[in-house]
Protein backbone atom coordinates (compact mmCIF):
# COMPACT_ATOMS: atom_id res chain seq x y z
CA UNK A 1 0.00 0.00 0.00
CA UNK A 2 1.51 3.26 -1.16
CA UNK A 3 1.22 5.86 1.67
CA UNK A 4 -1.33 9.05 1.42
CA UNK A 5 0.11 12.23 1.98
CA UNK A 6 -2.94 14.11 3.67
CA UNK A 7 -3.73 17.19 1.51
CA UNK A 8 -4.04 19.07 4.89
CA UNK A 9 -3.03 18.17 8.29
CA UNK A 10 -5.32 15.99 10.17
CA UNK A 11 -5.39 18.48 13.16
CA UNK A 12 -6.64 21.32 10.98
CA UNK A 13 -9.30 18.81 9.06
CA UNK A 14 -10.90 17.41 12.07
CA UNK A 15 -11.06 21.49 12.94
CA UNK A 16 -12.59 21.79 9.58
CA UNK A 17 -15.01 18.67 9.86
CA UNK A 18 -16.19 19.59 13.39
CA UNK A 19 -17.33 23.40 12.04
CA UNK A 20 -19.47 21.12 9.39
CA UNK A 21 -20.75 19.34 11.53
CA UNK A 22 -21.59 22.42 13.93
CA UNK A 23 -23.16 24.27 11.29
CA UNK A 24 -25.59 20.82 10.10
CA UNK A 25 -26.52 21.62 13.99
CA UNK A 26 -27.09 24.82 13.80
CA UNK A 27 -28.82 24.43 10.76
CA UNK A 28 -31.38 21.16 11.86
CA UNK A 29 -31.52 22.69 15.60
CA UNK A 30 -31.93 26.54 14.97
CA UNK A 31 -35.13 26.23 13.39
CA UNK A 32 -36.89 23.72 16.28
CA UNK A 33 -35.06 26.48 18.88
CA UNK A 34 -36.79 28.89 17.56
CA UNK A 35 -40.18 27.14 17.77
CA UNK A 36 -39.58 25.94 21.36
CA UNK A 37 -38.97 29.93 22.28
CA UNK A 38 -41.87 30.79 20.36
CA UNK A 39 -44.05 28.20 21.94
CA UNK A 40 -43.15 29.35 25.70
CA UNK A 41 -42.85 32.79 24.94
CA UNK A 42 -45.17 34.94 26.73
CA UNK A 43 -43.66 38.33 25.64
CA UNK A 44 -41.15 38.51 22.62
CA UNK A 45 -40.82 41.71 21.06
CA UNK A 46 -38.42 43.16 18.60
CA UNK A 47 -35.10 44.01 19.20
CA UNK A 48 -34.78 41.65 22.07
CA UNK A 49 -33.16 38.42 21.06
CA UNK A 50 -34.57 35.99 23.95
CA UNK A 51 -38.24 36.58 25.04
CA UNK A 52 -38.88 38.82 27.36
CA UNK A 53 -41.49 36.58 29.40
CA UNK A 54 -42.41 32.62 29.70
CA UNK A 55 -45.09 31.02 30.59
CA UNK A 56 -47.78 28.99 30.11
CA UNK A 57 -50.79 31.02 29.61
CA UNK A 58 -50.73 30.46 25.59
CA UNK A 59 -51.07 26.66 26.48
CA UNK A 60 -54.04 27.43 29.17
CA UNK A 61 -55.39 28.69 25.67
CA UNK A 62 -54.45 26.17 23.47
CA UNK A 63 -55.69 23.56 25.60
CA UNK A 64 -58.65 25.01 27.10
CA UNK A 65 -61.27 22.77 26.86
CA UNK A 66 -63.49 24.04 24.35
CA UNK A 67 -60.83 25.89 22.38
CA UNK A 68 -60.39 25.50 18.59
CA UNK A 69 -57.19 23.89 19.43
CA UNK A 70 -58.81 20.93 21.24
CA UNK A 71 -61.40 20.30 18.73
CA UNK A 72 -58.62 20.41 16.20
CA UNK A 73 -56.77 17.62 18.54
CA UNK A 74 -59.85 15.60 18.53
CA UNK A 75 -60.81 15.61 15.09
CA UNK A 76 -57.29 14.68 13.97
CA UNK A 77 -56.57 12.15 16.17
CA UNK A 78 -60.41 10.58 15.11
CA UNK A 79 -59.87 11.03 11.48
CA UNK A 80 -56.37 9.40 12.03
CA UNK A 81 -57.74 6.39 13.43
CA UNK A 82 -60.76 5.82 10.71
CA UNK A 83 -58.19 6.33 7.92
CA UNK A 84 -55.84 3.52 10.20
CA UNK A 85 -58.83 1.55 10.14
CA UNK A 86 -59.94 2.17 6.78
CA UNK A 87 -56.73 1.70 4.99
CA UNK A 88 -56.03 -1.62 6.99
CA UNK A 89 -59.01 -2.79 5.77
CA UNK A 90 -58.05 -2.59 2.37
CA UNK A 91 -54.39 -3.35 2.38
CA UNK A 92 -54.80 -6.59 4.71
CA UNK A 93 -56.65 -8.33 1.93
CA UNK A 94 -54.61 -6.69 -1.09
CA UNK A 95 -51.25 -7.49 0.43
CA UNK A 96 -52.53 -11.24 1.03
CA UNK A 97 -53.46 -11.24 -2.82
CA UNK A 98 -49.85 -9.96 -3.76
CA UNK A 99 -48.07 -12.04 -2.01
CA UNK A 100 -49.67 -15.53 -1.10
CA UNK A 101 -52.37 -15.47 -4.21
CA UNK A 102 -51.80 -15.95 -7.65
CA UNK A 103 -52.48 -13.19 -9.28
CA UNK A 104 -51.93 -12.07 -12.88
CA UNK A 105 -49.81 -9.35 -13.63
CA UNK A 106 -49.22 -9.22 -9.88
CA UNK A 107 -45.91 -6.34 -10.76
CA UNK A 108 -48.61 -4.19 -12.90
CA UNK A 109 -50.63 -4.47 -9.61
CA UNK A 110 -47.98 -3.47 -7.29
CA UNK A 111 -46.90 -0.73 -10.30
CA UNK A 112 -50.57 0.99 -10.04
CA UNK A 113 -50.19 1.24 -5.99
CA UNK A 114 -47.04 3.25 -7.03
CA UNK A 115 -48.56 5.31 -9.43
CA UNK A 116 -49.84 8.29 -6.95
CA UNK A 117 -46.28 8.62 -6.13
CA UNK A 118 -45.60 10.03 -9.87
CA UNK A 119 -47.99 12.86 -9.20
CA UNK A 120 -48.28 15.88 -7.98
CA UNK A 121 -50.96 14.78 -5.58
CA UNK A 122 -52.45 18.65 -5.02
CA UNK A 123 -53.91 18.46 -8.41
CA UNK A 124 -55.44 15.09 -7.99
CA UNK A 125 -56.76 16.19 -4.79
CA UNK A 126 -58.32 19.13 -6.05
CA UNK A 127 -60.79 17.16 -8.12
CA UNK A 128 -61.31 14.65 -5.49
CA UNK A 129 -62.56 17.71 -3.72
CA UNK A 130 -64.91 18.96 -6.29
CA UNK A 131 -66.48 15.04 -6.69
CA UNK A 132 -67.04 14.71 -3.28
CA UNK A 133 -68.42 18.07 -3.40
CA UNK A 134 -70.87 16.53 -5.28
CA UNK A 135 -71.67 13.61 -3.15
CA UNK A 136 -72.07 16.02 -0.32
CA UNK A 137 -69.02 14.12 0.85
CA UNK A 138 -67.11 17.59 1.26
CA UNK A 139 -66.72 18.77 5.15
CA UNK A 140 -67.37 15.55 6.55
CA UNK A 141 -65.33 13.21 8.23
CA UNK A 142 -65.56 10.17 5.86
CA UNK A 143 -64.46 12.48 2.87
CA UNK A 144 -61.12 13.63 5.09
CA UNK A 145 -61.05 9.99 6.37
CA UNK A 146 -61.20 8.72 2.66
CA UNK A 147 -58.67 11.22 0.97
CA UNK A 148 -55.90 10.87 3.84
CA UNK A 149 -56.26 6.93 3.31
CA UNK A 150 -55.57 7.02 -0.11
CA UNK A 151 -52.61 9.09 0.46
CA UNK A 152 -51.51 5.99 2.78
CA UNK A 153 -53.06 3.26 0.47
CA UNK A 154 -49.77 3.14 -1.23
CA UNK A 155 -47.06 2.42 2.24
CA UNK A 156 -50.21 0.55 3.83
CA UNK A 157 -50.19 -1.92 0.51
CA UNK A 158 -46.68 -2.23 -0.20
CA UNK A 159 -45.90 -3.01 3.48
CA UNK A 160 -48.30 -5.09 4.15
CA UNK A 161 -47.76 -7.52 1.05
CA UNK A 162 -43.71 -7.08 2.25
CA UNK A 163 -44.79 -7.91 6.01
CA UNK A 164 -46.81 -11.38 4.32
CA UNK A 165 -44.37 -12.46 1.74
CA UNK A 166 -41.79 -12.69 4.85
CA UNK A 167 -43.98 -15.48 6.90
CA UNK A 168 -42.13 -18.57 5.71
CA UNK A 169 -45.03 -20.75 3.67
CA UNK A 170 -43.42 -24.03 5.57
CA UNK A 171 -44.67 -23.08 8.57
CA UNK A 172 -48.64 -22.33 6.89
CA UNK A 173 -48.01 -26.14 5.26
CA UNK A 174 -47.05 -27.33 8.49
CA UNK A 175 -50.39 -25.75 10.00
CA UNK A 176 -52.18 -27.16 7.25
CA UNK A 177 -50.98 -30.67 7.43
CA UNK A 178 -51.98 -31.21 10.36
CA UNK A 179 -55.63 -30.81 9.66
CA UNK A 180 -55.77 -26.87 10.68
CA UNK A 181 -58.59 -25.29 8.27
CA UNK A 182 -57.82 -22.75 6.01
CA UNK A 183 -58.83 -19.70 8.19
CA UNK A 184 -57.36 -21.07 11.55
CA UNK A 185 -53.79 -21.25 9.78
CA UNK A 186 -54.81 -17.71 8.56
CA UNK A 187 -55.57 -16.56 12.09
CA UNK A 188 -52.97 -18.79 14.26
CA UNK A 189 -49.68 -18.57 12.33
CA UNK A 190 -49.83 -16.08 9.17
CA UNK A 191 -51.58 -13.30 10.70
CA UNK A 192 -49.67 -13.00 13.63
CA UNK A 193 -45.98 -13.88 12.41
CA UNK A 194 -47.19 -10.78 10.13
CA UNK A 195 -48.10 -8.45 12.72
CA UNK A 196 -45.24 -6.41 13.47
CA UNK A 197 -44.88 -4.87 9.77
CA UNK A 198 -48.96 -4.12 9.71
CA UNK A 199 -48.81 -2.16 12.91
CA UNK A 200 -45.38 -0.62 11.45
CA UNK A 201 -47.73 0.01 7.82
CA UNK A 202 -50.36 1.28 10.62
CA UNK A 203 -47.98 3.81 12.77
CA UNK A 204 -47.15 5.16 9.76
CA UNK A 205 -50.59 5.52 7.95
CA UNK A 206 -51.47 6.88 11.26
CA UNK A 207 -48.50 9.54 10.79
CA UNK A 208 -49.24 10.33 7.51
CA UNK A 209 -53.34 11.38 8.41
CA UNK A 210 -51.96 13.30 11.43
CA UNK A 211 -49.65 15.31 9.05
CA UNK A 212 -51.95 15.60 6.22
CA UNK A 213 -52.64 19.10 4.87
CA UNK A 214 -53.58 19.39 1.32
CA UNK A 215 -56.35 17.16 1.09
CA UNK A 216 -57.93 18.30 4.11
CA UNK A 217 -57.81 21.87 2.71
CA UNK A 218 -59.88 21.08 -0.07
CA UNK A 219 -61.97 18.56 1.43
CA UNK A 220 -62.75 19.30 4.76
CA UNK A 221 -63.15 22.93 5.13
CA UNK A 222 -64.54 25.26 6.37
CA UNK A 223 -65.99 22.28 8.79
CA UNK A 224 -63.44 20.05 9.93
CA UNK A 225 -60.54 21.37 10.52
CA UNK A 226 -57.12 18.98 11.73
CA UNK A 227 -54.23 20.25 13.23
CA UNK A 228 -52.17 21.19 10.62
CA UNK A 229 -55.14 23.36 8.97
CA UNK A 230 -55.33 24.75 12.66
CA UNK A 231 -51.70 25.42 12.25
CA UNK A 232 -51.88 27.46 9.19
CA UNK A 233 -54.68 29.56 10.20
CA UNK A 234 -52.87 30.53 13.66
CA UNK A 235 -49.83 31.22 11.48
CA UNK A 236 -51.67 33.38 8.92
CA UNK A 237 -53.07 35.56 11.97
CA UNK A 238 -49.30 36.03 13.11
CA UNK A 239 -50.03 34.45 15.95
CA UNK A 240 -46.70 33.29 16.69
CA UNK A 241 -47.56 31.10 20.18
CA UNK A 242 -50.55 29.53 19.07
CA UNK A 243 -48.93 28.11 15.92
CA UNK A 244 -45.70 27.16 17.74
CA UNK A 245 -47.62 25.28 20.29
CA UNK A 246 -49.47 23.42 17.44
CA UNK A 247 -46.18 22.71 15.43
CA UNK A 248 -45.30 21.49 18.75
CA UNK A 249 -47.68 18.53 19.34
CA UNK A 250 -47.28 17.83 15.64
CA UNK A 251 -43.49 17.43 15.73
CA UNK A 252 -43.54 14.98 19.19
CA UNK A 253 -44.99 12.04 17.40
CA UNK A 254 -42.82 12.42 14.30
CA UNK A 255 -39.84 12.70 15.55
CA UNK A 256 -40.44 9.86 18.18
CA UNK A 257 -41.22 8.05 14.97
CA UNK A 258 -37.75 9.31 13.50
CA UNK A 259 -36.29 7.62 16.88
CA UNK A 260 -38.21 4.40 16.70
CA UNK A 261 -38.08 3.39 13.35
CA UNK A 262 -34.39 4.21 13.20
CA UNK A 263 -33.80 0.20 14.18
CA UNK A 264 -35.43 -0.68 10.99
CA UNK A 265 -33.94 1.70 8.66
CA UNK A 266 -31.12 -0.61 8.13
CA UNK A 267 -28.64 -0.29 5.48
CA UNK A 268 -29.33 -3.62 3.77
CA UNK A 269 -33.53 -2.99 3.49
CA UNK A 270 -32.63 0.45 1.96
CA UNK A 271 -30.69 -0.84 -0.77
CA UNK A 272 -33.49 -2.44 -2.08
CA UNK A 273 -35.14 0.70 -2.85
CA UNK A 274 -34.69 2.20 -6.50
CA UNK B 1 -52.30 -19.90 -0.66
CA UNK B 2 -55.66 -18.85 -2.68
CA UNK B 3 -56.54 -19.12 -6.29
CA UNK B 4 -56.91 -16.90 -8.81
CA UNK B 5 -60.25 -16.21 -7.82
CA UNK B 6 -59.90 -15.77 -4.53
CA UNK B 7 -56.74 -13.48 -5.54
CA UNK B 8 -58.81 -11.09 -7.40
CA UNK B 9 -61.60 -11.02 -4.99
CA UNK B 10 -59.28 -10.13 -2.01
CA UNK B 11 -57.60 -7.10 -4.32
CA UNK B 12 -60.74 -5.67 -5.54
CA UNK B 13 -61.65 -3.62 -2.50
CA UNK B 14 -57.95 -2.21 -2.60
CA UNK B 15 -58.78 -1.66 -6.44
CA UNK B 16 -61.96 0.04 -6.18
CA UNK B 17 -60.61 2.76 -3.69
CA UNK B 18 -57.63 3.29 -6.38
CA UNK B 19 -60.50 3.78 -9.29
CA UNK B 20 -62.55 5.48 -7.53
CA UNK B 21 -60.10 7.93 -5.64
CA UNK B 22 -57.18 8.24 -7.61
CA UNK B 23 -57.24 7.10 -11.21
CA UNK B 24 -60.74 9.10 -11.43
CA UNK B 25 -60.28 12.15 -9.97
CA UNK B 26 -56.91 12.03 -12.40
CA UNK B 27 -59.17 11.62 -15.68
CA UNK B 28 -61.25 14.06 -14.86
CA UNK B 29 -58.34 16.55 -14.24
CA UNK B 30 -57.45 16.26 -17.48
CA UNK B 31 -60.52 16.44 -19.28
CA UNK B 32 -61.32 19.38 -17.09
CA UNK B 33 -58.44 21.21 -18.08
CA UNK B 34 -58.84 20.92 -21.83
CA UNK B 35 -62.65 21.70 -21.41
CA UNK B 36 -63.53 25.16 -22.06
CA UNK B 37 -66.32 26.34 -19.81
CA UNK B 38 -67.32 29.67 -21.28
CA UNK B 39 -67.71 28.56 -24.72
CA UNK B 40 -69.03 25.20 -23.95
CA UNK B 41 -66.08 23.20 -26.20
CA UNK B 42 -63.02 21.00 -26.28
CA UNK B 43 -59.83 22.78 -26.47
CA UNK B 44 -56.03 24.70 -25.18
CA UNK B 45 -58.26 28.13 -23.58
CA UNK B 46 -57.43 27.07 -20.55
CA UNK B 47 -53.61 26.56 -21.32
CA UNK B 48 -53.52 30.15 -23.00
CA UNK B 49 -55.15 31.68 -19.61
CA UNK B 50 -53.15 29.70 -17.59
CA UNK B 51 -49.71 31.17 -19.23
CA UNK B 52 -50.95 34.99 -19.55
CA UNK B 53 -52.08 34.74 -16.08
CA UNK B 54 -49.08 32.90 -14.69
CA UNK B 55 -46.52 32.11 -16.78
CA UNK B 56 -43.92 34.01 -14.16
CA UNK B 57 -44.99 31.31 -11.37
CA UNK B 58 -44.65 28.66 -14.00
CA UNK B 59 -40.89 29.46 -14.10
CA UNK B 60 -40.69 30.63 -10.57
CA UNK B 61 -41.85 27.33 -9.63
CA UNK B 62 -39.26 25.24 -11.87
CA UNK B 63 -36.73 27.16 -11.08
CA UNK B 64 -37.68 27.00 -7.01
CA UNK B 65 -37.95 23.11 -7.60
CA UNK B 66 -34.87 22.76 -9.68
CA UNK B 67 -32.62 24.68 -7.40
CA UNK B 68 -34.10 22.54 -4.00
CA UNK B 69 -33.31 20.11 -5.59
CA UNK B 70 -29.55 20.65 -6.79
CA UNK B 71 -29.06 21.53 -3.19
CA UNK B 72 -31.01 18.32 -1.58
CA UNK B 73 -28.37 16.14 -3.98
CA UNK B 74 -25.01 18.02 -2.99
CA UNK B 75 -26.00 17.88 0.38
CA UNK B 76 -27.74 14.13 0.49
CA UNK B 77 -24.59 13.08 -1.23
CA UNK B 78 -21.94 14.99 1.43
CA UNK B 79 -23.64 13.29 4.25
CA UNK B 80 -24.04 10.14 3.32
CA UNK B 81 -20.41 9.93 1.32
CA UNK B 82 -19.26 10.89 5.00
CA UNK B 83 -21.10 8.56 6.57
CA UNK B 84 -19.35 5.63 4.32
CA UNK B 85 -16.00 7.17 3.85
CA UNK B 86 -15.51 9.08 6.87
CA UNK B 87 -12.62 8.14 9.60
CA UNK B 88 -13.38 10.03 12.21
CA UNK B 89 -15.78 7.04 14.02
CA UNK B 90 -16.87 10.00 16.65
CA UNK B 91 -17.64 12.69 13.71
CA UNK B 92 -19.60 9.62 11.76
CA UNK B 93 -22.05 9.17 14.69
CA UNK B 94 -22.62 12.30 15.30
CA UNK B 95 -23.38 13.29 11.64
CA UNK B 96 -26.00 10.16 11.37
CA UNK B 97 -27.51 11.17 14.88
CA UNK B 98 -27.93 14.53 13.44
CA UNK B 99 -29.04 14.82 10.18
CA UNK B 100 -32.13 12.86 10.45
CA UNK B 101 -34.33 14.88 12.24
CA UNK B 102 -35.95 16.71 9.98
CA UNK B 103 -37.27 13.51 8.56
CA UNK B 104 -40.43 12.96 9.44
CA UNK B 105 -41.33 16.21 10.18
CA UNK B 106 -44.27 17.77 8.27
CA UNK B 107 -44.03 20.61 5.98
CA UNK B 108 -46.76 22.44 7.65
CA UNK B 109 -44.19 22.43 10.99
CA UNK B 110 -41.81 22.96 9.07
CA UNK B 111 -43.06 26.16 7.20
CA UNK B 112 -43.67 27.23 10.24
CA UNK B 113 -40.23 26.34 12.13
CA UNK B 114 -38.75 28.73 9.05
CA UNK B 115 -41.19 31.32 9.93
CA UNK B 116 -40.08 32.25 12.98
CA UNK B 117 -36.34 31.23 12.23
CA UNK B 118 -35.49 32.99 9.06
CA UNK B 119 -38.16 36.21 10.08
CA UNK B 120 -35.98 39.19 10.21
CA UNK B 121 -35.90 39.15 14.10
CA UNK B 122 -35.68 35.64 13.59
CA UNK B 123 -32.58 33.22 15.12
CA UNK B 124 -30.59 33.14 12.07
CA UNK B 125 -30.60 36.55 12.09
CA UNK B 126 -30.12 37.57 15.69
CA UNK B 127 -27.19 34.98 15.56
CA UNK B 128 -25.39 36.30 12.27
CA UNK B 129 -25.35 39.51 14.11
CA UNK B 130 -24.21 38.10 17.04
CA UNK B 131 -21.30 36.66 15.31
CA UNK B 132 -20.75 39.84 13.99
CA UNK B 133 -21.33 38.83 9.96
CA UNK B 134 -24.33 41.34 10.48
CA UNK B 135 -25.43 44.45 12.19
CA UNK B 136 -29.04 45.30 13.18
CA UNK B 137 -29.82 47.38 10.26
CA UNK B 138 -28.18 44.93 7.60
CA UNK B 139 -30.76 42.11 8.58
CA UNK B 140 -33.11 41.28 6.01
CA UNK B 141 -36.19 38.91 5.73
CA UNK B 142 -35.20 35.43 4.26
CA UNK B 143 -39.02 34.52 4.02
CA UNK B 144 -39.06 34.99 0.58
CA UNK B 145 -38.57 32.57 -2.45
CA UNK B 146 -35.24 31.62 -0.51
CA UNK B 147 -37.39 30.99 2.57
CA UNK B 148 -39.44 28.17 0.30
CA UNK B 149 -35.76 26.53 -1.19
CA UNK B 150 -34.58 26.62 2.62
CA UNK B 151 -37.06 24.84 4.37
CA UNK B 152 -37.49 22.61 1.19
CA UNK B 153 -33.45 21.39 1.09
CA UNK B 154 -33.90 21.53 5.01
CA UNK B 155 -36.71 18.64 4.97
CA UNK B 156 -36.12 17.02 1.86
CA UNK B 157 -32.40 16.14 2.57
CA UNK B 158 -32.87 13.71 5.59
CA UNK B 159 -34.78 11.55 3.05
CA UNK B 160 -32.37 11.43 0.22
CA UNK B 161 -29.79 10.91 2.38
CA UNK B 162 -30.79 8.10 4.09
CA UNK B 163 -31.67 6.23 0.56
CA UNK B 164 -28.00 6.86 -0.37
CA UNK B 165 -26.73 6.44 2.99
CA UNK B 166 -28.25 2.68 2.85
CA UNK B 167 -27.18 1.95 -1.06
CA UNK B 168 -24.00 2.84 -0.04
CA UNK B 169 -23.53 1.07 2.62
CA UNK B 170 -24.47 -2.03 0.80
CA UNK B 171 -21.44 -1.42 -2.18
CA UNK B 172 -18.97 -3.85 -2.29
CA UNK B 173 -16.07 -2.64 0.05
CA UNK B 174 -13.47 -4.08 -2.11
CA UNK B 175 -14.03 -1.11 -4.98
CA UNK B 176 -13.68 1.47 -2.26
CA UNK B 177 -10.62 0.02 -0.88
CA UNK B 178 -8.76 -0.85 -4.52
CA UNK B 179 -9.38 2.60 -5.23
CA UNK B 180 -8.24 4.05 -1.66
CA UNK B 181 -4.88 1.25 -2.12
CA UNK B 182 -4.45 3.21 -5.55
CA UNK B 183 -4.04 6.68 -3.95
CA UNK B 184 -7.17 8.04 -4.72
CA UNK B 185 -8.29 10.75 -2.59
CA UNK B 186 -11.19 10.86 -0.68
CA UNK B 187 -13.49 13.23 -2.39
CA UNK B 188 -12.23 11.59 -5.91
CA UNK B 189 -13.19 8.15 -4.49
CA UNK B 190 -16.49 9.81 -3.44
CA UNK B 191 -17.35 11.08 -6.74
CA UNK B 192 -15.41 8.56 -8.93
CA UNK B 193 -16.38 5.75 -7.27
CA UNK B 194 -19.03 5.57 -4.81
CA UNK B 195 -21.59 8.02 -6.33
CA UNK B 196 -21.54 5.95 -9.36
CA UNK B 197 -22.87 3.21 -8.10
CA UNK B 198 -25.27 4.13 -6.49
CA UNK B 199 -26.79 6.52 -8.78
CA UNK B 200 -30.30 5.15 -8.84
CA UNK B 201 -30.91 5.22 -5.56
CA UNK B 202 -30.04 8.47 -6.00
CA UNK B 203 -32.12 9.44 -8.87
CA UNK B 204 -35.33 7.63 -7.23
CA UNK B 205 -34.91 9.86 -4.19
CA UNK B 206 -34.50 12.87 -5.94
CA UNK B 207 -37.36 12.73 -8.27
CA UNK B 208 -39.48 12.07 -5.30
CA UNK B 209 -38.52 14.78 -3.68
CA UNK B 210 -39.03 16.85 -6.72
CA UNK B 211 -42.67 15.13 -7.20
CA UNK B 212 -43.41 15.88 -3.28
CA UNK B 213 -42.22 19.60 -3.52
CA UNK B 214 -44.24 20.21 -6.63
CA UNK B 215 -47.41 19.41 -4.77
CA UNK B 216 -46.60 21.03 -0.89
CA UNK B 217 -49.28 24.02 -0.77
CA UNK B 218 -48.57 24.79 2.95
CA UNK B 219 -45.17 25.96 2.76
CA UNK B 220 -45.20 28.10 -0.18
CA UNK B 221 -48.59 29.53 1.24
CA UNK B 222 -46.86 30.36 4.56
CA UNK B 223 -43.59 31.69 4.07
CA UNK B 224 -44.37 33.35 0.47
CA UNK B 225 -47.83 34.13 -0.82
CA UNK B 226 -47.00 36.93 -2.71
CA UNK B 227 -46.06 37.31 -6.55
CA UNK B 228 -44.52 35.55 -8.02
CA UNK B 229 -44.98 32.01 -5.93
CA UNK B 230 -45.77 28.37 -7.09
CA UNK B 231 -48.46 26.74 -9.27
CA UNK B 232 -49.87 24.74 -6.11
CA UNK B 233 -50.72 28.29 -4.71
CA UNK B 234 -52.52 29.58 -7.95
CA UNK B 235 -53.84 26.54 -8.41
CA UNK B 236 -55.93 26.77 -4.94
CA UNK B 237 -56.70 30.22 -5.44
CA UNK B 238 -58.46 29.91 -9.32
CA UNK B 239 -60.35 26.99 -6.64
CA UNK B 240 -61.21 28.99 -3.73
CA UNK B 241 -61.72 32.26 -5.83
CA UNK B 242 -63.29 31.64 -8.80
CA UNK B 243 -64.02 28.34 -8.61
CA UNK B 244 -62.11 27.82 -12.26
CA UNK B 245 -61.24 24.35 -12.08
CA UNK B 246 -60.52 24.57 -15.88
CA UNK B 247 -57.63 26.77 -15.28
CA UNK B 248 -56.89 25.11 -12.12
CA UNK B 249 -56.57 22.08 -13.61
CA UNK B 250 -54.47 23.47 -16.45
CA UNK B 251 -51.84 24.43 -13.54
CA UNK B 252 -51.98 20.94 -12.40
CA UNK B 253 -51.54 19.08 -15.81
CA UNK B 254 -48.50 21.78 -16.27
CA UNK B 255 -47.37 20.56 -12.73
CA UNK B 256 -47.23 16.43 -14.12
CA UNK B 257 -46.07 17.74 -17.38
CA UNK B 258 -42.90 18.90 -15.14
CA UNK B 259 -42.29 16.27 -12.93
CA UNK B 260 -43.38 13.80 -16.23
CA UNK B 261 -40.50 15.31 -18.24
CA UNK B 262 -38.09 14.69 -14.99
CA UNK B 263 -38.56 11.20 -14.82
CA UNK B 264 -38.77 10.47 -18.11
CA UNK B 265 -35.13 12.24 -18.35
CA UNK B 266 -34.13 9.44 -15.73
CA UNK B 267 -35.63 6.97 -17.40
CA UNK B 268 -33.94 7.73 -21.16
CA UNK B 269 -31.17 7.99 -19.13
CA UNK B 270 -30.96 4.38 -17.66
CA UNK B 271 -31.92 3.12 -20.53
CA UNK B 272 -28.95 4.50 -22.44
CA UNK B 273 -26.79 3.26 -20.14
CA UNK B 274 -27.97 -0.15 -20.32
CA UNK B 275 -27.83 0.16 -24.05
CA UNK B 276 -24.37 0.94 -24.21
Amino acid sequence: MTPRRPVLPSALRATLTGLALAALALAVFGPLTNMLLWAFAETWYFPAKLPQSYGFAFWERVFRPQGNAMISLGNSLVIAVLTVVVSLLVAVPAGLALARGRLPGRALFLFLFLLPQAFPAIAVQMNVARIFYSLGLNGTFPGVVLVHAIQGLVFSVWISAAAFAAVDPALEEAAANMGAPRFTVFRTVTLPLALPGLIASAIFVFLISLDEFTGTFFVGVPDVTTLPLLLYSAALEGNYQIASITALILLVPSVVFMLVIQRFLKADVLARIG
Amino acid sequence: MFGRKASLLLITPALTMMAVLFLFPLASSLASAFWQDAEARWGMGNFWRAWQFYSADILFSLVIVVLATALVAVLAVAIAGYLTLGESRLFVALLGWLYRWPLFIPFVVAAQLMRTFLAKNGMMNTALVELGLLTPFTTQSFLDWRGIVITFVWKQTPFVALLLAGAMAALDRATIEAARNLGAKRLRLLLDVVVPQVMPSLASGLILSFVTMMSVLSVPMMINAENPTMLTVDMAWRINAYGDYGMANALGLIAYAMTGLVAWGYLRQGLKEKSA
